[in-house]
Order: C-alpha cells, then sequence, then structure tokens
C-alpha cells in the first residue's frame, strides 16, 4: 500500500491505496465521486476526463499514486451544490447530450480547453475535442454549448471588470 | 481493466532512479507520463514488478538553448514541447509533430523521453527525431552516452536503452528557418498514422513503413541531384515493406507513402 495526499475538488484527503489503483477507481470508489464514468478504459473515449492541477487528464490512464501532491477538480468541483458551472449551464441551455455518458468528461474537457484557449474558433473546439467521443449527439449542439459558454465566460468577466 | 500488482517508488533524484534500477534489474520499468505503459500493463502486454517513477522530477524536464541544438528534458510533456516558444523558433517540426500526439488530454500527461522509449514506429516524436537528426542522452551507472536517433532505433517497439539505463534528454539541431513539412494520415484525428512522413530540409523521414521510422534514402538522393519534389516522392516507398493491418495493406501503405512525401515537399513551412 502506499499514502497519498490528494487535495480533490478543494478538500484535502489522505488515502492507503494499492500502487496499482487508477485515479477513476480512486475517485468513484474510494472517494464516491461518480461523475467521471468509465468508457472505453483505453485513454481513447475521454468519459473519465479530469483536471489535474488544472489540465484535463484522462483518469483511466493515471494511477492515482501519480496524483500525490497535486489537485483533481472533478465535475461534482466545478460549482457549489445547487449551481452550474457556465460549461454546465451552456451545456443543459444548449441540449449538448442525449444519453448524458460522455458529458462530465466533455465538460471537463471543455473547462481545460477554455483554460488554455478561452476564445476558441469553431474548428479549435472540434479539434480541442479530439479526445472525447459522443456516440449520440454528432457534436453538433456539443460544440454550440463550448462556444456558448466561452461566450458566457467572457461577458461574466467584462460585467466583474466594470463592478470592480 | 487494472494492472497486475507491482511495488512504486516515487523517485526522488535521477541517482535514486538509477539505484533503483539497477537493484531491481529487468523486473523494473521506468513510469514518467504513463500513457505508452500504463495502457500496457492494463493489457498484461507488460507486467513489471516494480515501477520507479520519475514523472515528479524537475531535473529531467524543461527545455534549454545549447550549441547549435536545443536540450528538451526526457519528463517534458508533449504539451509543452508543442507549444514552448523556444522549440516553435528553434526546431517548428518538432513542436508541430508534439501537437499531432494523441489528443489534448493524452499529450498533458504523455512525455517526450517515454514516447521515444516506447519506440511505436507509427509514433510522431520517433518519426520527427529522426527527419531532424536528433540524439537522445542515455544515463547509466558509468555515466551519460549521447546516441543518434539512427542507432537508438533498433526494430519494432525496440530501442538501444540498456535495461539499467535513464532517456534523460533529447538533442535536436537548431534550425530556425528551415522549410519543413509533417504529413499524418489518420482516420480519426488522435490516431496514430497509417503512414506519417516528416521533411526538412532534403531529408525525409517515414512512419509506419516499417519496423521503425525509417529514411527516404532513394527520394533524398533524388531530391539532391535537382529533382523535383514529385519526382523524388515517387520514390519515397523504395526499399521499404511496410506491414499489413484492418488500415492498410502493403501495397496502400506504400502509395501514401509517395503522395504524403509530396504534399510534404510542396507545402513545407519554415
Amino acid at each position: 500500500m502506499a499514502r497519498i495526499e490528494v487535495t480533490v475538488n478543494g478538500a484535502k484527503r489522505a488515502d492507503e491505496v494499492e500502487p496499482r489503483l487508477l485515479l477513476v477507481h480512486y475517485l468513484r470508489e474510494v472517494l464516491g465521486l461518480r461523475a467521471a464514468n468509465v468508457g472505453c478504459d483505453t485513454t481513447s473515449c475521454g468519459a473519465c476526463t479530469v483536471l489535474l492541477n488544472g489540465k484535463s487528464v484522462k483518469s483511466c490512464t493515471v494511477l492515482a499514486v501519480q496524483a500525490n501532491g497535486k489537485d483533481v477538480t472533478t465535475a461534482e468541483g466545478l460549482a457549489p451544490e445547487g449551481q452550474l458551472h457556465p460549461v454546465q449551464a451552456a451545456f443543459r441551455q444548449n441540449h449538448g447530450l442525449q444519453c448524458g455518458f460522455c458529458t462530465p468528461g466533455m465538460v471537463m474537457a471543455t473547462v481545460g480547453l477554455l483554460s488554455e484557449n478561452p476564445h476558441p474558433t469553431e474548428a479549435e473546439v472540434r479539434e480541442g475535442l479530439e479526445g472525447n467521443l459522443c456516440r449520440c449527439t454528432g457534436y453538433h449542439n456539443i460544440v454550440r454549448a463550448v462556444l456558448g459558454a466561452a461566450d458566457a465566460m467572457a461577458a461574466a468577466d467584462t460585467d466583474a471588470e466594470v463592478t470592480a | 481493466m487494472i494492472p497486475a500488482q507491482f511495488d512504486y517508488f516515487a523517485a526522488e533524484s535521477a541517482e535514486q532512479a538509477l539505484a533503483l534500477l539497477a537493484e531491481h534489474g529487468d523486473e523494473a520499468k521506468l513510469l514518467a507520463g504513463g500513457h505508452s505503459l500504463l495502457p500496457m500493463m492494463k493489457l498484461r502486454l507488460a507486467m513489471p514488478t516494480v515501477l520507479i517513477d520519475i514523472g515528479g522530477l524537475d531535473e529531467l524536464a524543461g527545455v534549454s538553448a545549447a550549441d547549435g541544438e536545443l536540450v528538451i528534458g526526457a519528463t517534458t510533456k508533449h504539451g509543452d514541447v508543442a507549444t514552448s516558444e523556444l522549440i516553435r523558433a528553434e526546431a517548428p517540426l518538432l513542436a508541430y509533430a508534439a501537437s499531432q500526439v494523441g489528443d489534448p488530454q493524452i499529450r498533458h500527461r504523455g512525455t517526450i523521453g517515454g514516447s521515444l522509449s516506447h519506440a511505436d514506429p507509427a509514433a510522431d516524436m520517433p518519426l520527427a527525431l529522426v527527419a531532424l537528426g536528433g540524439s537522445v542522452d542515455l544515463r547509466g551507472p558509468d555515466g551519460t552516452r549521447t546516441v543518434s536517433a539512427d542507432e537508438f532505433f533498433q526494430g519494432f517497439f525496440e530501442t538501444s536503452l540498456a535495461e539499467d539505463e535513464i532517456l534523460t534528454a533529447v538533442r535536436v539541431p537548431r534550425r530556425p528557418g528551415a522549410p519543413w513539412g509533417y504529413q499524418k494520415f489518420v482516420r480519426r484525428s488522435n490516431d496514430w498514422a497509417i503512414v506519417g512522413v516528416a521533411t526538412i530540409d532534403g531529408r525525409i523521414a517515414l512512419a509506419n513503413m516499417g519496423p521503425k521510422p525509417l529514411r527516404a534514402t532513394a527520394a533524398e538522393q533524388a531530391l539532391a541531384s535537382g529533382a523535383s519534389a514529385a519526382e523524388a516522392a515517387s520514390l519515397a516507398a523504395d526499399g521499404t515493406s511496410p506491414g499489413e493491418d484492418l488500415h492498410a495493406d502493403r501495397e496502400y501503405r506504400r502509395h501514401l507513402a509517395q503522395v504524403l512525401t509530396r504534399r510534404a515537399l510542396e507545402h513545407q513551412a519554415g
């Protein structure tokens, strides 16, 4: 067993884990955070995407021990209970989902993408989400949701500047 | 899928990692980003009983400029290679190749040293290193040796890295302004190349046209003798005998090598 200390959604955690425990299983089964899904389990589909120190990663291909000393953010940690992060709100508003299985990964990949490129073009959105597969939507509403989220977040920034 | 059991050591220095390698021999594997190794372990294609994690070692990461070459730490992530201003200015072919690895999540974790050590003949980093005529630093118990790309890649997923050595750094020539081209043929955007071609200043390298990245020497010689891009490209598959799989048979790969070489030569940046 190995001891890890991880900050998950802002809360410090310390756990004894088997070295072979995957980060996605640590989140789902040890911490009970079920947003990140196990889809393909082969680093292809992106349903398990979370942020590790602010960058999107596929948590089926990260060991929990590799997250030692780092910050992890899952969809549960994006907004306070009962509220939606602008990316989540945009996915709802634009109906960027059908069955919903890929959605937590899509949302986390989008949060990561917009942190690196706050004003992506449509082509940059499609390329930026190349690591996330959706078998239902055909992607059009997902792309609309990401562009909508970028606009909403830019508007919120402007409002904040005006208020300040 | 869950990997088989192993003991895990987070190395605190490259020196300590070397000592652990010496102690555990061929039972041990080095872990950095884990984006080649962990999928193999999940599929039981690799079952090391000891993992030595060098992913957290700052001494093995980062980019610096030396005389005539760039030195890139082995654990530098693909995303950082792709966006490094120094690499984009001095070796833009390498930065572009890094931007073509996998997808954003993979580029946030996978490392240049890991990809080169894995030596997948369809991968972007080995292709770029051979095209650029780069080299790698291999550190062992008796010191560090620098090995050229041609000597490093030995065969199918096979390199000259010894069991007690660590690939610590990657060296590529500084070539600002040299004309380069990169063509990668895939069916899905985040895939490995069915065939890949990288060109820089008269050098032509091919991915997935054999067990390791190859130089298209006949096409290079034609270019040097004044042949047009199209004439040289028609020789790009000479001497190759690529493998066959679901995506492409041998003749199709040979055809792709010619088409992609022509495109790479005709649409060079720099």
